[in-house]
């Protein structure tokens, strides 16, 4: 019996990658400490930030939904 | 005492409870098996699965601490939110594996899979022991939540009295975790949450409302708690210590016992990965919680004269109970400070049975008893739940809260010392046991000596590099001294055994 995991192409795409953008705009705080653009009163630092929680979730959900035929066999059961 | 106030929170209070003892019968098991009691049968779908680890880890203090941060430190408290926007690619791509594997051995904790994919028990002790002392205070600190809005309802005795509703609180919760197992957090976390996104976007509108906008919020906030202090000469600064307590506390999260167990309660790898796009609605709520810190500054509720003893008693952790009493009705109070309460015994419930499940699998039956039946085991585990909870609740009473806050300051810098055993193991088989038992403790020993330097106050270590200042988050630091450690041993110990098997002619 083997996990999709365990075999190299199984369910993964190239998406994946995707899922390093949510590291590399989170960890270059320089580029967002900033005020301006206020959005609704709300300064940048903060509103961005808050964006990115939606957008990461955005890529985890498209590279989920992209991989969700490769896993579907071998996952097991369960919704 | 406020009483329409707290009786809205009793009534929640009991209801929750009653749910709490009804859920053994939630998907009926045999409750005399560990993996029944402990996982839940691993039968958890999407739905359950995100209320679950939403529950599990946006915490009461969560709740309390992050706008209490924001509130006394401006900007660097919002490291939260890059924190929990970092974890999901993470949970996304390691921990359906981690699910997978623990199905198809029958593991029950992240000790037990260390222990067989490496053949070394030490190592899954070590991991073991790791868990356990980052999940105590832990625990503590949920009471810590609790008794902060117990406090702001009004119950102003001193000394043990002023203890009793904490008191009663966690015996019933000690009784359903005890009944239930891990069926019981699940339920109620179901009430929970719903509870918390209703005070948290009622107070998100109703507060900017009575300032007259966001606008008006942040033009009152001091400039410099505005935004992060730029960097001086020869310093990376608040920079690099918001980056690297966001990316450490991230790869931290999931490897604490009360998460593993949450994960692999699970029903399948596909649910893990699921919810790892469906969570971050709870980072959102995070997020938005997190300005009620500077919506507490606005208000100028610190010079308030009603709630001067209120934060006199719990410092900054006062700032969001204070808020809402400030602008909610007293019935809406009630609710608002139920789902904090309630929002602590879902977590310390999960704790409590991760810490009881590592105890009895990793140390107990490994180490001590390897002969006891299923049924032994299992009611080790629900005795070792009690236990830990009885000792969580003398902690909060008879000692100083600051040593529970210090000492999950630490938890965070020892858990991650396991990153490399349970993630890395994963996927890389040439790393060798022995090696990351080496690693793990000389990362305990670093991360440990830095926090000692910093008096155990603060997490964030000046480290220089190069005659950079680099300041950082100390866990971070450790670990990766640690991961150089396990690659260069492993690569060492894989040579010379090469070339031991080639010379007594075996190989």
């Amino acid at each position: 019996m083997k996990a999709p995991e365990d075999t190299p192409s199984g369910g993964r795409t190239r998406l994946r990658w995707l899922l390093l953008a949510p590291f590399a705009a989170m960890l270059d705080v320089g580029s967002y400490n900033r005020i301006e653009p206020a959005l609704a009163g709300i300064p940048f630092f903060y509103w961005y930030q808050l964006l990115w929680i939606l957008v990461a979730a955005a890529i985890i959900f498209l590279v989920y939904h992209r991989e969700r035929e490769g896993h579907r066999e071998s996952d097991g059961g369960g919704p | 005492m406020n009483l329409t106030a707290t009786l809205i929170f009793a009534l929640i209070f009991v209801s929750v409870t009653v749910l709490g003892f009804f859920a053994a019968r939630w998907r009926a098991g045999d409750l005399t098996q560990l993996h029944e009691w402990g996982l839940g049968g691993r039968r958890f779908g999407t739905f359950v699965t995100w209320f679950l680890l939403g529950g599990d880890l946006y915490t009461a203090y969560t709740f309390i601490a992050v706008p209490a941060l924001i509130y006394g430190g401006g900007a660097i408290g919002f490291f939260a939110v890059p924190y929990t926007i970092l974890v999901y690619p993470i949970l996304y791509l390691v921990f359906p594996r981690l699910w997978t594997e623990a199905r198809r051995s029958g593991h029950v904790t992240a000790a037990d899979f260390v222990a067989a994919r490496f053949a070394n028990r030490w190592l899954g002790l070590a991991v073991s022991l790791t868990g356990l002392l980052a999940t105590m205070p832990y625990i503590a600190l949920q009471l810590v939540g609790m008794a902060v809005v117990i406090g702001a309802l009004g119950f102003q005795a001193t000394g043990l009295a002023g203890d009793i509703p904490l008191i009663i609180a966690f015996i019933i919760l000690a009784a359903f975790t005890y009944t239930s197992g891990l069926r019981a957090p699940a339920m109620i976390a179901v009430v929970k949450d719903v509870l918390i996104y209703i005070t948290v976007f009622a107070a998100i509108i109703a507060v900017p409302a009575a300032l007259g906008g966001m606008s008006h919020v942040f033009s009152a906030v001091p400039a410099a708690k505005l935004l992060l202090p730029v960097p001086p000469a020869a310093s990376l600064g608040s920079y690099s210590a918001y980056a690297t307590l966001a990316l450490g506390s991230a790869i931290a999260l999931f490897l604490y016992p009360h998460s593993v167990t949450a994960i692999l309660s699970s029903s399948s790898a596909a649910v893990i990965r699921r919810n790892a796009a469906i969570l971050p609605a709870y980072s959102f709520v995070l997020g938005l919680l997190a300005l009620l810190g500077f919506m507490a500054v606005a208000m100028g509720l610190g010079t308030r004269p009603e709630f001067a003893a209120g934060f006199a008693r719990f410092g900054t952790n006062y700032a969001v109970p204070a808020l809402f009493l400030a602008v909610f009705p007293s019935w809406f109070v009630g609710i608002a400070f139920a789902a904090i309460a309630i929002g602590a015994l879902v977590p310390a419930a999960i704790m409590s049975i991760a810490a009881a499940n590592i105890f009895t699998r990793n140390i107990w039956r490994a180490f001590l008893h390897p002969a006891c039946t299923d049924a032994e085991e299992a009611g080790i585990a629900k005795l070792v739940s009690l236990a830990v909870k009885i000792g969580a609740l003398f902690f909060i009473i008879f000692l100083p809260q600051q040593y529970a806050i210090q000492l999950q300051l630490l938890g965070g810098v020892w858990i991650i010392q396991t990153a490399p055993a349970v993630m890395l193991g994963l996927f890389c088989r040439w790393l060798n046991g022995w090696a990351l038992l080496i690693g793990w403790a000389v990362g305990i020993g670093w991360g440990t000596a830095m926090a000692a330097s910093l008096a155990f106050k603060a997490a964030v270590y000046p480290l220089t590099l190069f005659g950079t200042v680099v300041p950082g988050y100390a866990a971070f630091y450790a670990l990766v001294l640690n991961l150089v450690v396990s690659a260069a041993l492993s690569l060492l110990f894989a040579l010379s055994g090469r070339r031991a098997t080639a010379l007594t002619g075996e190989g």
